[in-house]
């Protein structure tokens, strides 16, 4: 493991940083290794204050799973919504609605806040201040309790595992 | 190119043509704000997901050689989409938009400390 020093607080995300400069340019070249690198050095070196420490992932592997799960949620999330708007003769029941949090750490709350917005027919729209719940946009949806199950098991509860216990 | 390569791409163009133009129509005659919303945060995904692949595709088959840059606009825009649409609804919120009527839970209003007019403190603690 890559120790932080004052000139590069963030070792991981600078290799990060510079593997997708790399990817971005297209080739391998010395001049892209030097410029890319130099980024990767000042990048995080201007922006590194701003940032919450993030927790260590302590199940990677729970993890892939969890990125896989939420691709797939994507995809059928796209279609529900393209059904929904496409079909006009559909009653939609929005609802707003206050999610209880069991995270605690900000940036998983982040994750899970972003995984609700890209996945079905939601739209996360406030974080309270106190950070405890989570106000929620449903384009469709009649049963609070079964949604808020739903977010709980489906995602919540694997983020807490791979993050937090 | 092969007849089969042809096709796939064509499929995924005209797919993601698809739930792109579906997206921008829920933008356009939903009900309210916060319904509309929510047709560009997921629509579009797949849909520039869709397209992308094609661009993948087609570019493999031509060049020969696989190229990920495509995988990587798509990574972007998972990682901005949905802060942007939170800002919105945020916004939305504080600025006090209707909703329409059928709505349901009021956990609508913000609490005081949280449109008050000073600035509101910072609630991180301990970090930077």
């Amino acid at each position: 493991m890559i120790r932080s020093r004052a000139w590069l607080p963030t070792p991981v995300f600078s290799l990060l940083l510079l593997f997708v400069w790399l990817l971005l340019a297209r080739s391998v070249s010395p001049g892209n290794i030097v410029l890319g690198g130099a980024l990767a050095i000042l990048i995080p070196l201007l922006t590194h204050r701003f940032w919450d420490s993030r927790p260590r992932i302590k199940k990677p592997l729970k993890l892939l799973r969890f990125v896989l799960r939420v691709l797939g949620d994507i995809i059928t999330a796209n279609f529900e919504v393209a059904y929904l708007i496409a079909n006009p003769w559909r009653k939609l029941n929005p609802h707003f609605i206050e999610y209880p949090l069991i995270l605690e750490d900000r940036f998983t709350i982040t994750l899970l806040a972003s995984t609700i917005s890209l996945t079905p027919g939601t739209v996360s729209a406030n974080l309270r201040m106190d950070g405890k719940s989570l106000l929620i946009h449903a384009l469709n949806a009649n049963d609070e309790e079964a949604l808020i199950k739903q977010i709980r098991e489906r995602y919540e509860r694997p983020l807490k595992e791979i993050y937090e216990c | 190119m092969s007849f089969w390569v042809e096709a796939l791409i064509s499929l995924l163009l005209i797919a993601g043509g698809l739930f792109v133009f579906v997206g921008s129509l829920g933008m356009a005659h939903l009900r309210d704000f916060y319904m509309r919303l929510h047709g560009p945060t997921k629509a579009t995904t797949l849909g520039i997901g869709c397209m992308l692949s094609a661009s993948m595709a087609y570019f493999w088959s031509v060049d020969g050689t696989p190229d990920i840059q495509e995988l990587l606009i798509t990574l972007f825009l998972f990682i901005t989409a949905p802060v942007s649409a939170h800002l919105l609804a945020k916004t939305g919120l504080h600025m006090r938009l209707k909703h329409i009527d059928k709505t349901q839970g009021k956990p609508f209003e913000l609490r005081p400390e949280e449109v008050g007019k000073k600035p509101v403190p910072h609630p991180d603690k301990g970090h930077g």
